[in-house]
């Protein structure tokens, strides 16, 4: 019961916050509001016993790149573009691409209830207690089954700073 | 307890209120923020699937995707600023230089 609970209220932030950070007409205001759906987003993985990602969202997402857009927001010039039109004549196009996506899934949905079973399998909720300690799960995995891609993605991260770095930089 | 689908359906509407912000938005900065929304309904996605089965793989995957969304926001933060610098501008339809 706490679980619907808690599932419920994180969704509703989470979906409510996003609708209104891509329809809110002030840039600040919806780098807040997107604060908000990631928190709410770390709710979820924290229902879903996911401790570690619960963490890392809050520290790096609303910690680190937020920090960092709200920086470009005030580095660029907001009050020009804050009085012309947000948003492009493209709502034809955002309305196909919304209901192909939705009717891909719903078909998913629609198809998967006449499949052998019961349909869609339900997160079992004993298994709450006997779960493994989730850091060190994540660790061994990581680093173990996964170090390589564990060590592209370090350079990646390494070539993403440096270009970063140099696209920022005042050409002289 | 709770189905899967609900988990589902939270990252599809997600999914696709960002993918509206994409389309629709003129601010490059906006449109970066709704990329990170996209990444981060898939997440959801990764991780319930990840407690499912009891794998503790999609977790793994739902940190290499939170890295590479800090590392595309690095770099789309750095042309924003570069290219604010030339053209005094973070409409996305005025960025036309290579349009004629």
């Amino acid at each position: 019961m706490l679980d619907k609970i808690l599932f419920y209220f994180f969704a509703g932030v989470a979906v409510g916050s996003a609708v209104l950070m891509v329809t809110r007409r002030n840039v600040v205001h919806s780098a807040i509001l997107l604060i908000t759906a990631l928190l709410a987003t770390a709710g979820i993985f924290l229902q879903l016993r996911a401790e570690f990602l619960f963490i890392v969202q809050i520290i790096l997402y609303v910690g680190g790149i937020m920090v960092l857009f709200i920086f470009v927001i005030m580095l660029v010039n907001l009050d020009v573009a804050l009085q012309q039109i947000q948003f492009a004549r493209q709502k034809w196009v955002a309305l196909l691409v919304a209901l192909a996506l939705a009717g891909q899934v719903g078909l998913m949905f629609w198809s998967s209830r006449k499949m052998p079973g019961q349909g869609l399998p339900v997160l079992t909720a004993a298994a709450a207690e006997h779960l493994p300690a989730n850091s060190e799960e994540v660790a061994k995995s990581l680093f173990g089954s996964y170090l390589l891609p564990f060590e592209i993605a370090s350079v990646l991260l390494l070539v993403a700073m440096i270009g970063a770095v140099v696209m920022a930089k005042k050409r002289t | 307890m709770l189905p899967i689908g609900h988990y589902l359906f939270l990252s599809l509407a997600l999914f696709i209120i960002g993918v509206i912000g994409v389309v629709t938005r003129r601010n490059v900065i906006v449109v970066l923020m709704s990329i990170e929304l996209i990444l981060n309904a898939v997440n959801i996605n990764l991780v319930a699937f990840s407690r499912l089965y009891g794998d503790v793989a999609g977790q793994v995957f739902a940190l290499f995707i939170i890295a590479d969304a800090a590392a595309e926001a690095a770099v789309g933060l750095g042309i924003i600023i570069a290219f604010f610098r030339n053209r005094e501008t973070v409409l996305a339809d005025e960025m036309d230089l290579l349009k004629w």
